[in-house]
């Protein structure tokens, strides 16, 4: 319909594919400093997650979506959407099971309760930074998946 | 976060966040005005990015990151590709919107009447600064021992709340993929498998 045109004359320009081409690599590495440096500095699982799927989004939108399927399956991405989260509830459980409270890190670490904080700190925000990374590639999918029909 | 600089008090006194408050106004009413829905989708990125300026110079950096990554960056995309399922321009209402402009300006004015009980920007003894706060500033250090105070309130004191929200997220996307069919469903329907 009316994106068909727009999202065509996209593909064929040159400089829109070599400039995206070139900045893919560095949004996604981006994405990776924002997410594993988020206790240092501002940011963390969530902002990393939406800067990771822009990042993949900006390449469908210029490269089309057959070929952002290719790289990244839909079937990956639904077991990412649950498994982000899947990993946060786990960790719960799992400082449960090690005697401590749902979400209690320092249990994770019984000689130092500050580096059992860390790993769950570091856990829960992977969980995070994959769910919404997922969710909003499927979110990409479902609205592009639709407009080319 | 860091910095020896007055929360709330830069160098400019409070110029840049007058100045970005007008632009934000202005920019919400010309937004109202218009009918192309490409035009507006574009702005609303413009003005999702002035309000990531307006939290930057309120110090908070990481709510601004998330607001310029999500608001400027994802959002426009979405809304973008959500234009390409429909029209480009706004339909003319059959009726005055009348009622409607009513409606907003008197929400709107006691919305700001509502403010004027709230305590003044940047006030120590406000409620907020007085309640757990102190602790997460001065404890978490030894307690979570990571440098970024947001992250440690976020991640570990308020890990329910951002388990929840995750959660949110989760759903948003399993809403999305059962209305518009996105994703394995809809592959199997293209490629006429019956699975």
């Amino acid at each position: 319909m009316s994106g068909t045109p727009l999202k065509m004359r996209v593909r064929e320009t040159v400089i829109l594919r070599v400039v995206g081409k070139s900045v893919v690599p560095f949004i996604l590495l981006f994405a990776l400093y924002v997410q594993f440096h988020g206790d240092y500095g501002p940011g963390g699982g969530f902002q990393a997650g939406v800067i990771f799927a822009a990042g993949l989004i900006l390449h469908g939108l210029i490269f089309g979506l057959d070929d952002l399927e290719r790289a990244i399956p839909p079937i990956v991405i639904e077991v990412g959407i649950a498994l982000g989260t899947l990993i946060y509830g786990g960790v719960g459980v799992v400082s449960m099971l090690m005697g401590g409270a749902f979400l209690d890190y320092g249990a994770l670490n019984h000689h130092d309760p500050v580096h059992g904080q860390h790993l769950g700190i570091f856990l829960v925000e992977a969980g995070v930074g994959i769910t919404v990374a997922s969710v909003m590639l499927a979110i990409f999918y479902a609205f592009a998946g639709r407009s080319r029909d | 976060m860091t910095g020896d600089r007055v929360m709330g008090e830069s160098i400019m006194g409070p110029t840049v966040e007058i100045v970005l408050f007008v632009f934000m106004i202005g920019l919400a009413f010309y937004i109202a005005s218009l009918r192309s829905l490409f035009a507006a989708a574009m702005l609303f990125g413009i003005f999702s990015l002035l309000s990531a300026g307006a939290l930057t110079m309120m110090d908070a950096v990481d709510v601004a990151f998330t607001e310029a990554a999500v608001g400027a960056g994802i959002s426009t995309v979405l809304i973008l590709g959500a234009l390409g399922l429909t029209t480009s321009v706004e339909t003319r209402p059959i009726h005055h919107r009348f009622t409607a402009k009513l409606v907003v300006t008197a929400t709107g004015l006691m919305l700001a009447y509502g403010t004027l009980d709230m305590p003044a920007y940047g006030d120590p003894d406000a409620p907020i600064n007085k309640h757990v706060a102190p602790h997460y500033l001065y404890d978490s250090e030894t307690e979570i021992g990571i440098p970024n105070v947001v992250t440690s309130v976020l991640a570990s004191y308020r890990g329910y709340d951002t388990y929840g929200e995750t959660t949110v997220v989760l759903t948003a996307a399993v809403g999305a993929i059962l209305l518009l069919g996105g994703g394995v469903a809809r592959r199997r329907r293209e490629t006429g498998s019956s699975e």
